[in-house]
């Protein structure tokens, strides 16, 4: 653990929560990537960022939080890097033992998750999206393998997974009956936001025509009834699309989890989607994979 | 800390920090009606039991939570709408019986008993207690004299000479006394004695240690005197030995003060050194593996390691119930459990708060049983072992119909506290106002404001072994859940409590929470989903409990999934098993 290198693109509320669970635990370096500038918006779920004018004011939230995050332990390196990771060549995350990006489109998941599965290195690969009550995490270990213990021997494991692109290409309709609906709702906003070309966490209920439109056509091409998909959720993920401090708490701690277990090689590692929804107090694992890699 | 911590990023908080004991006087009934919710962090069932009655007594929503390792779990309980925290009774400590910490220790954890509340307690804690550290060998009239001059030290006496002593009798002379009992050992590995002589020749301890290294200021250290850097090493049996002999040493010549009251704290690195080298050498005579200084303070100190994820978890979980409470979302509590492997895809589940007890002695005043030899038990038993550590209450008033038997307090006349001290020796039968079958004694804890009858019924004979205190508390009803028994010896530190044995059923509709609380409701039989009780409201498809349900129920359980969190031994936190 204390030899890792993590990359962390996109510095909200959760992947704050993330790193502060992480430098705690002592990993060896961490790399922030976040050009954008602290503005009043930025305060509300990132305790990192503290509320101080001269604190942060002209600062990238990079910058602001690899300060905050020194002071948790300064056994671990933390470090910015500026300039947008999807223009960044392959060679520049081989440096990294694990990757996890937040408040990116789906263009540039895409993209990194395959910049990370061309090196020969195994990066681990995460996302992390909050909304409102609604937090979704995504993990991609390309072809893991690690012991476990079982019954008093070690027993050796490997699993295999989907990239992002390729898991949410698994058709809709051969996905187990009783998946999360939240899954579905998240790749409903998630399309409608790339076609608009809006920011992620652009929208409002002004919205809601369109995204309902978006979801019927996706349920008709997928063969899924449209209730699958509930009004009431699409709206909440609408409308409460900035971060609930608690949901950030619970996300990045899960978060914090896998990967802790990941680069520390012990443990089942989650595979392959967490979603967690505040109304209904369910945190729930998601196998979303294609026949050849389901586990 | 904590609140400066807190006040870094959100300076407009009015954050106020008490440095005390939760169960100080100060915070009474009248302090909590104060507040609007509690939220509660503590790490000791005991506080826990308090805040709950005071909560109770004030009417004020209590958020409960607790972390052990990767496991957690948050609760609501809100007076009279949900269960209280004691509705299901926790888990005591993990006890063992006697014989096997003083005669037949098979696991390191006796060995640490052994010598944390045997030895350690005996050199160095109060004199007048009882301890049962002679081995009881068949020839009685041997222990009881013996015994008396065998741990002082004898005036004149040199302290190596001392710590030898010490040593041999109790790793030694005292191991023989028990080799000599053929029975024990007939099915046993027989231990071995071992003598300072053999392992310790007399020319070495003179040498090593440098004597004057291990007392610098006030931090005194057989490690440090003998240069044990490291807490992770295993000693061997001599080095064990050396620092047996060096930390008694230490205590004597630099700790004198505090020999005669000490009792095992895990913050005091002399008495951990001490215990440590204690436990292994015992150990090593009955071919236990040995361990660190480190595994040893953890399971004397009874510390699971905080996982910090975990805790975030359940942070965030805690302010989202609490957060409820705030709003008044009746309806929508939820108690959460934080699990280490997802059962059926979940990770954090969900269930629906209980009802209270109906027979819970707390918050709903049932009376409880006491089965007790009222004429060989004295009322200090009754006290000490019922009405504090089963019962929970700090300051109690035990009263027979009218008449006072005991009370505590800062106001009493001085002959009332010479007629209660009286009491306390006496027994049952003996007290003023006689207790016998068919009494029934109320007893009080002016505190938290809670009260209980307890119905005394006279029993001849206990079970020594199962029944070590001779007296049988019952009356609360059995909770349907697996005990959490990885406390090996107190019931401090670790915080997750039992987990309900839920399931999350494949059943037709997509509630699940539902679905849960309805399994559990069939197991228990007494327990009603607090939606039941509720106003039915529109079914919603896409969130929470839609109440309304049409379609039959199928028991599906399926087995490979179950998550029972038991674990045997405090090293192995977690284990599966079938329901």
């Amino acid at each position: 653990l204390s030899k890792s290198h993590i990359l962390v693109c996109g510095l909200k509320g959760t992947v704050a929560e993330f790193c502060k669970n992480i430098v705690l635990a002592g990993v060896g370096s961490v790399t922030l990537v976040d050009d954008r500038v602290v503005t009043d918006e930025s305060l509300p779920a990132n305790f990192l960022i503290l509320p101080h004018e001269n604190h942060y004011n002209g600062k990238t939230l990079a910058e602001v939080c690899c300060d905050s995050l020194k002071e948790f332990n300064p056994m671990v390196h933390v470090a910015v890097e500026t300039g947008d990771t999807s223009t960044f060549g392959v060679e520049f995350f081989e440096k990294f033992d694990a990757v996890i990006i937040s408040c990116c489109s789906l263009g540039k998941k895409k993209l990194i998750n395959q910049k990370c599965r061309k090196l020969s290195k195994r990066v681990a690969f995460y996302t992390v999206e909050c909304r409102g009550s609604c937090g979704e995490m995504f993990v991609d270990f390309q072809d893991y393998k690690y012991s476990k213990k079982k019954l008093e021997e070690t027993i050796e494991c490997q699993i295999e997974y989907p990239s992002f692109e390729e898991a949410i290409l698994v058709p809709w309709r051969a996905l187990p009956r009783r998946v999360s609906k939240l899954y579905f709702a998240m790749r409903v906003i998630e399309q409608f936001e790339d076609v608009e070309g809006r920011n992620p966490g652009e929208t409002s209920i002004a919205d809601r025509l369109g995204v309902l439109k978006l979801r019927k056509e996706l349920c008709e091409t997928n063969s899924l009834d449209e209730s699958q998909i509930p009004d009431a959720l699409l709206e909440r993920l609408l409308t409460d699309t900035r971060e609930f401090p608690p949901v950030c708490a619970i996300i990045g701690g899960i978060l914090g989890q896998e990967v802790i277990k990941a680069i520390s090689g012990k443990g089942d590692p989650l595979k392959n989607f967490f979603f967690f929804d505040a109304m209904d107090g369910k945190g729930l694992i998601e196998d979303i994979s294609g026949p050849s890699t389901r586990s | 800390v904590a609140r400066d911590a807190v006040l870094r990023f959100r300076p407009n908080i009015s954050i106020t920090p008490y440095h005390a004991n939760v169960k100080e006087s100060r915070f009474n009934v009248d302090f909590f009606k104060e507040f609007d919710v509690v939220l509660n962090g503590l790490d000791n069932l005991d506080a826990r039991r308090h805040v709950n009655r005071l909560c109770l007594a004030a009417d004020i929503p209590l958020v409960e939570s607790g972390t052990t390792g990767f496991l957690g779990q948050v609760t609501v309980h809100l007076k009279g709408k949900t269960e209280c925290y004691e509705c299901q009774p926790k888990p005591a400590p993990k006890t063992y019986p006697v014989c096997t910490i003083t005669s037949t220790p098979s696991k390191f954890v006796h060995c640490i008993v052994w010598a944390k509340d045997l030895l350690f307690a005996k050199l160095f804690g109060d004199k007048n207690q009882e301890n049962d550290l002679n081995v009881r060998s068949s020839d009685a009239a041997n222990s009881s004299e013996h015994s008396e001059d065998v741990f002082e030290c004898r005036k004149d006496e040199d302290i190596e000479r001392y710590g030898r002593r010490i040593y041999d009798h109790v790793f030694g002379h005292n191991i023989e006394v028990a080799l000599s009992n053929e029975e024990t050992w007939k099915n046993r590995n027989k231990p071995r004695p071992i003598y300072s002589k053999d392992v310790l020749p007399e020319k070495q301890t003179k040498e090593n240690g440098n004597k004057e290294k291990g007392c610098a200021a006030d931090y005194v250290s057989a490690m440090v005197s003998l240069s044990l850097k490291n807490p992770q090493d295993i000693w061997s049996l001599v080095e064990n030995s050396r620092v047996f002999l060096e930390a008694l040493r230490l205590f004597f010549l630099k700790r004198e003060k505090d020999i005669g009251n000490l009792t095992f704290d895990k913050d005091d690195q002399l008495a951990v050194e001490f215990v440590t080298a204690a436990a292994n050498i015992r150990a090593s005579s009955f071919g236990i593996p040995l361990h660190s200084l480190f595994e040893a303070k953890g399971i004397a100190g009874n510390i699971v390691h905080a996982v910090a994820t975990t805790n975030a978890i359940i942070a965030g979980l805690i302010v989202i119930e609490a957060i409820k409470v705030l709003q008044k979302d009746n309806n929508n509590y939820r108690m959460t459990y934080c699990l280490e492997h997802p059962s059926r895809k979940l990770l954090l589940m969900p269930v629906e708060p209980y009802e209270p007890n109906r027979s819970c002695y707390v918050c709903s005043e049932t009376p409880v049983s006491l089965e007790v030899n009222t004429q060989r038990s004295k009322l200090r038993d009754f006290v000490e072992k019922i009405i504090k550590a089963k019962l929970g209450m700090n300051f109690p008033v035990i009263m027979q119909g009218a008449s006072i038997l005991y009370e505590v307090g800062e106001d009493l006349e001085e002959d009332m506290v010479a007629i209660y001290a009286a009491n306390l020796e006496k027994a049952l039968s003996e007290l003023p106002s006689p207790v016998t079958s068919g009494s029934v004694l109320t007893v009080e804890d002016l505190q938290q404001e809670f009260s209980c009858s307890i119905n005394i019924k006279h029993r001849e004979e206990f079970d020594e072994e199962k029944e070590p205190d001779g007296m049988l508390l019952s009356g609360w009803v059995e909770a349907p859940v697996d005990k959490d028994n990885n406390k090996p010896i107190g019931n401090d530190e670790s915080t997750s409590n039992a987990l309900p044995s839920v399931e999350t059923l494949e059943g037709e509709k997509d509630d699940e929470i539902q679905e849960t609380s309805e399994v559990v409701e069939a197991f228990t039989g007494k327990k009603r989903k607090l939606s039941e009780v509720s106003e039915v409201t529109a079914p919603d498809p896409s969130g929470p409990s839609s109440i309304n349900q049409n379609k039959p129920k199928k028991l599906d359980i399926d087995d490979e999934d179950d998550e029972l969190i038991i674990s045997d031994d405090w090293e192995s936190l977690t284990k599966k098993k079938k329901l």
